[in-house]
């Protein structure tokens, strides 16, 4: 029941992606002053949400390990899993935004990149769940799940204040072009190809989270037998 | 100041005092650090004055590294990070015993570092002087707490000592910027640091505050 259901949402999530890519592709009229590149912020911005959600996910995931790792072990196990999955996912995301980033900038701005509030903050918060999963891949044992959640916890903290810093460090330079909130400046007739795209976007995430998550339960789980039959070996 | 803070304080300094290993490493590293900047730039006028709080910032960074995996290091031998570990004292006493030894270490190398650098940049401060006293402890603290605890954290790691740079730095970026703006604005006389020290004094007391929080969780952690 549970493989066909994720079965079915599988196949949603991909003719939501066809379908948003559609909409990006032919359906939003081109955009009056940049072009077809404007057609980026489909990409662009919806990898940023999912990337920003997931660090989240992460982050609560982190949090929620360090307060049940006493006193419920399996939910703390769920709760790593999650700061995983949270993680690792999050960086593919937040790599996509990187990459499209600079490949836009080029063509608006005339430059690949600038040293702005956000260009930095989301670069710092790569470097730092990039760090983050190399801690997780030189670190051994079961220690290497509190030691993944302190950090993740340091990471989180660092975020805001590398936005602030860097809003005082930039403020002669002119505000990025992508405005505050998701829609600003963009024409009604590109609104629902901008949204079906954060939606197929969202899914596909999720997606891809859930798989993750499912695989380090299963690591998890084979961790523990193997614990298990060595223990009853020397037992 | 408890009496285990104390005792761990009066033991690192006591080691440090007879081995100066720390200190003369720290010392060559970040001359080497500051003679190679100067051969790669030939920083001559205001270009040197610009660069130079970079240079400064970025030379104690990398020196400090080197003090910071033997902070824990040396520990490990005779197994005495377990015996700390099993000691009733907080471990909030042992790290913050241990960052101000090497506050006081890399405090002690820019001090000695400084007329070097000054001499050798052709440096004349153009701003208020007295605020380089107030910014280089507040950005070496702000390295050197988060630097013992990440020690901390990958002591028992693969490549802990490559694994602590690589998580160190991402995190310290914030810190490494306002200092090196502070260090700069006071040295080219443009700008009010004030901001940047502001900034400075925050994140050390929101990372401090942090890290004596979780230490015992990284510390015990197994």
């Amino acid at each position: 029941m549970k493989k066909l259901l994720f079965g079915l949402y599988a196949a949603i999530v991909l003719v939501l992606m066809v379908w948003g890519f559609y909409m990006a592709i032919y359906v939003a009229p081109e955009d009056a002053m940049q072009g077809e590149i404007f057609r980026i912020i489909f990409y662009h911005v919806p990898s940023a949400s999912v990337a920003f959600v997931f660090f989240a996910i992460s982050l609560a995931g982190s949090i929620g390990y360090l307060a049940c790792r006493r006193n419920s072990p399996n939910g703390a196990q769920v709760a790593d899993a999650w700061a995983l999955a949270g993680a690792e996912v999050g960086v593919v995301f937040c790599t996509v935004v990187l990459v499209t980033g600079p490949i836009w900038g080029r063509r608006a701005w005339g430059i690949w990149w600038t040293w702005d509030a956000r260009l930095t903050t989301t670069l710092v918060l790569w470097l730092i769940y990039v760090s983050y999963l190399l801690l997780r891949r030189f670190a051994a044992g079961p220690q290497v799940q509190t030691l993944a959640a302190v950090l993740g916890i340091f990471g989180a903290l660092d975020v805001p204040i590398v936005y602030m810093s860097n809003r005082w460090w930039r403020t002669q330079h002119p505000a990025p072009v992508f405005g505050g909130s998701e829609g600003s400046g963009m024409d009604p007739s590109m609104l629902p190809a901008f949204f079906w795209n954060m939606g197929a976007w969202f899914a596909w995430g999720i997606l891809i989270l859930a798989l993750r998550y499912r695989v380090e339960r299963q690591q998890q789980k084979f961790a523990a037998e193997e614990a298990q039959a060595a223990l009853n070996e020397n037992g | 100041m408890t009496r285990a803070l104390w005792t761990h304080l009066v033991k690192d300094l006591r080691i440090e005092l007879r081995s100066l290993d720390a200190l003369v490493s720290m010392l060559f590293f970040s001359l080497l650090v500051v003679v190679l900047f100067s051969i790669a730039f030939d920083p001559h006028g205001d270009f040197s004055r610009e660069i130079a709080g970079g240079v400064l910032s970025v030379a104690t960074m990398f020196a400090s590294v080197s003090a910071l995996n033997q902070a824990w290091a040396r520990e490990i031998r005779h197994q005495v990070i377990d015996a700390q570990r099993m000691a009733p004292a907080p471990g909030a006493d042992l790290f913050l015993a241990k960052v101000i030894a090497n506050f006081l270490f890399v405090s002690i190398v820019q001090v000695i570092l400084a007329p070097v650098f000054l001499i050798m940049y052709n440096l004349h401060i153009e701003g208020q002087a007295w605020l380089l006293a107030v910014v280089l402890p507040l950005g070496t603290w702000a390295l050197v707490g988060n630097g013992i605890f990440f020690a901390a954290l990958s002591i028992r790691t693969r490549n802990r000592e490559l694994l602590l740079s690589l998580i160190l730095f991402p995190i310290f970026i914030p810190a490494l910027l306002a200092m090196v703006r502070a260090t700069s604005s006071i040295l080219t006389g443009d700008s009010d640091p004030t901001l940047w020290i502001k900034l400075l004094a925050g994140y050390d007391i929101i990372f401090t505050t942090v890290s004596l929080l979780l230490f015992d969780v990284v510390f015990h952690a197994e």
